[in-house]
């Protein structure tokens, strides 16, 4: 399960970041290998994020994050980069319920109030994102429960094997 | 109050009223992997504990993606999922055999249907009625297991079609022009419902095509009612019994109605690096292109190939342009020979590739070099998404793609017709 709380540092991302650039196609090759295959996050979009980023560092993107392929090789790499969660204005279908599902926690808010190296304060529970480095406190939209649930759970295989199916509460 | 197609299908599959913005649990007819996400899926599915799929036949694998394997790596991919298929007894396509998109239209696509892929472009069958969508390995792997699966249901937007296809304009024109105006988040979380009279005159192929892109504007899911020309192609396909008449209530409720005049549109064209940024080929003309592709779960079908074949027929391919034909399935490949089709576009200089995925998303059969451009008829053109960052691809129509080959560079395809 995701810690309630999370702090870090923000890096600061662009508008439509498909899952193309996530993680391009021609390394599909290494989709076997994670490790090799996480070296390759965001090469074309940004060169040199992968040696950039930080453990507990936070993406803030603008809108429609991850568009494009159904590829859950994404998410993976992004967590397995150390990145604690993504805030974007929005966030492509595929790409948001994949993240949800690998235990990333994906915030809905208006990014335009965050800057590329300010510190972040997240209250996952709460949906409030505190900007230490401007003082603005932010709000995100909120998830279905069911999405809820399962990124309480850390995702959706620990999530099936706790419930064994799923659950819907209203 | 009415439903939409989205609220009737998910309501039949999930034994409920369901209606717009309700989380419900439906029933998964099909659900399906192709080579370069069913590895992951496979891997969730036995991390979870699961050993036996729900319906096995149910279950399909697709070698399709990298077919034949270029890399040692999609190789051994490849024989984990023949053994996955071994050890549980679903169904696998092999390589040569054609596009997961196309084979299910073909094969097991239903009015009525839930269809899960582990791929984006799983959207494809909602031009059967089928509620067809694209999910990630978790995704996937649970509703093997468990043969149901979670949805959110859509709002929907009602894209009403009127008018007639002036000449030297498809369905993929029209596609390109949608996603254009209402951009690549327009539809997101939604589903497009396709309505309006003109209907009756778009073919299967042409549905086929406008539904697979409904993914680029970010809708869960593009339907269309199921019609006689749904139950003609059925029949054609030898399931006709599988045929139920399946419409939108007409009291139903639509986030937004985008009407469209067929006759209004022109020859578009994507350009790049994204889907949405649209523009008519009247303004792009000219533009130097280094190969055409003509293929995928977009443009693959025979339709495509006999517009190809009937534009290239007698004509060379520009010396300066590499011309590449994948069918998207091995009975399209047999038809086109049939018809003569393939004998055209080789004499024009085509290399026709066998069914599959080829160079649609950069792995291999047609990488671009630095600084080249392609004109491809396929369903995206991120960066990179051709194999190489420092390429260039655009999105047309078979037409536009045939057309710019035999000139070398972006052409109207009305100039050639």
């Amino acid at each position: 399960m995701p810690d309630l709380v999370l702090k870090g540092k923000a890096i600061k991302l662009g508008d439509n970041i498909s899952t193309d650039d996530i993680i391009p196609g021609r390394f599909a090759h290494l989709r076997s290998n994670l490790p090799e295959l996480a070296k390759h996050i965001l090469e074309d979009a940004v060169p040199g994020f992968a040696s950039k980023v930080k453990s507990d560092d936070f993406l803030i993107a603008g809108k429609n994050f991850g568009l494009g392929s159904s590829r859950e090789h994404a998410p993976v790499v992004i967590k397995m980069s150390g990145v604690g969660a993504i805030l974007a204005k929005s966030a492509a279908r595929i790409f948001f319920r994949n993240a949800i599902n690998q235990g990333l926690p994906v915030l809905l808010c208006d990014t335009d109030k965050i800057g590329d190296g300010d510190e972040l304060e997240i209250n996952l529970t709460g949906g409030m994102i505190a900007n230490l480095t401007s003082g603005i406190t932010l709000s995100c939209s909120k998830m279905p429960p069911i999405m809820s649930a399962i990124l309480k759970e850390g995702g959706l295989i620990p999530y099936i094997q706790k419930h064994k199916g799923f659950v819907i509460t209203s | 109050m009415g439903k939409t197609l989205a609220e009737k299908i998910l309501s039949l599959k999930s034994h409920s009223e369901a209606k717009a913005g309700d989380v419900v649990i439906a029933d998964v007819g099909l659900a399906f992997v192709q080579d370069t996400t069913g590895p992951l899926t496979i891997r969730q599915f036995k991390e979870s504990g699961f050993e036996a799929l729900a319906k096995p036949q149910q279950t399909i694998i697709f070698l399709d993606h990298a077919a034949p394997s270029p890399a040692r790596q999609l190789s051994n991919d490849h024989i984990l999922l023949r053994r996955f298929a071994e050890e549980t007894g679903c169904r696998i396509y092999e390589v040569g055999e054609g596009i997961c998109h196309q084979l299910v239209a073909e094969q097991f696509a239903n009015p009525g249907d839930v269809i899960l892929g582990s791929d984006s472009h799983t959207v494809t069958a909602g031009a059967l009625g089928a509620f067809a969508t694209g999910m990630g390995s978790s995704d996937v792997a649970v509703a093997l297991a468990l043969g149901k699966t979670w949805f959110r249901v859509p709002e929907s937007l009602l894209i009403e079609l009127n008018g007639v296809f002036p000449r030297g304009v498809y369905a993929k024109d029209l596609i390109l022009y949608l996603i254009g105006q209402i951009g690549a988040d327009g539809a997101n979380y939604k589903a497009l419902g396709f309505g309006g009279e003109a209907l009756a005159q778009i073919t299967m192929s042409q549905r086929l095509t406008i539904a697979n892109m409904a993914v680029e504007a970010g809708a869960k899911v593009g339907l269309f009612p199921g019609d006689k020309i749904t139950q003609d192609f059925l029949i054609e396909h030898g399931r006709g019994d599988n045929y139920k008449p399946l419409y939108p209530d007409a009291e139903a409720n639509y986030e937004q109605v985008i009407p469209v005049n067929l006759g209004q549109l022109e020859p578009m064209l994507s350009l790049p690096h994204a889907v949405d940024n649209v523009h008519p080929v009247t303004q792009v003309k000219g533009v130097k292109i280094q190969q055409a592709f003509i293929g995928t779960c977009t443009n693959g079908r025979l339709e495509d190939l006999a517009l190809a074949a009937e534009i290239l027929k007698g004509k060379k391919r520009h010396p300066g342009t590499r011309l590449l034909i994948a069918p998207a399935s091995r009975q399209v490949l047999i038809r086109a020979i049939e018809k003569g089709y393939i004998q055209s576009l080789i004499e024009a200089g085509a290399a026709i590739l066998p069914p599959g995925c080829a160079a649609c998303l950069g792995l291999h059969q047609g990488v671009l070099g630095d600084g080249e451009v392609c004109l491809s008829t396929a369903n995206r053109n991120f960066k990179g998404r051709m194999g190489n960052p420092e390429a260039m691809v655009y999105l047309a129509s078979p037409a536009t793609a045939a057309a710019s080959a035999i000139r070398g560079e972006i052409t109207d395809p009305r100039e050639l017709m």
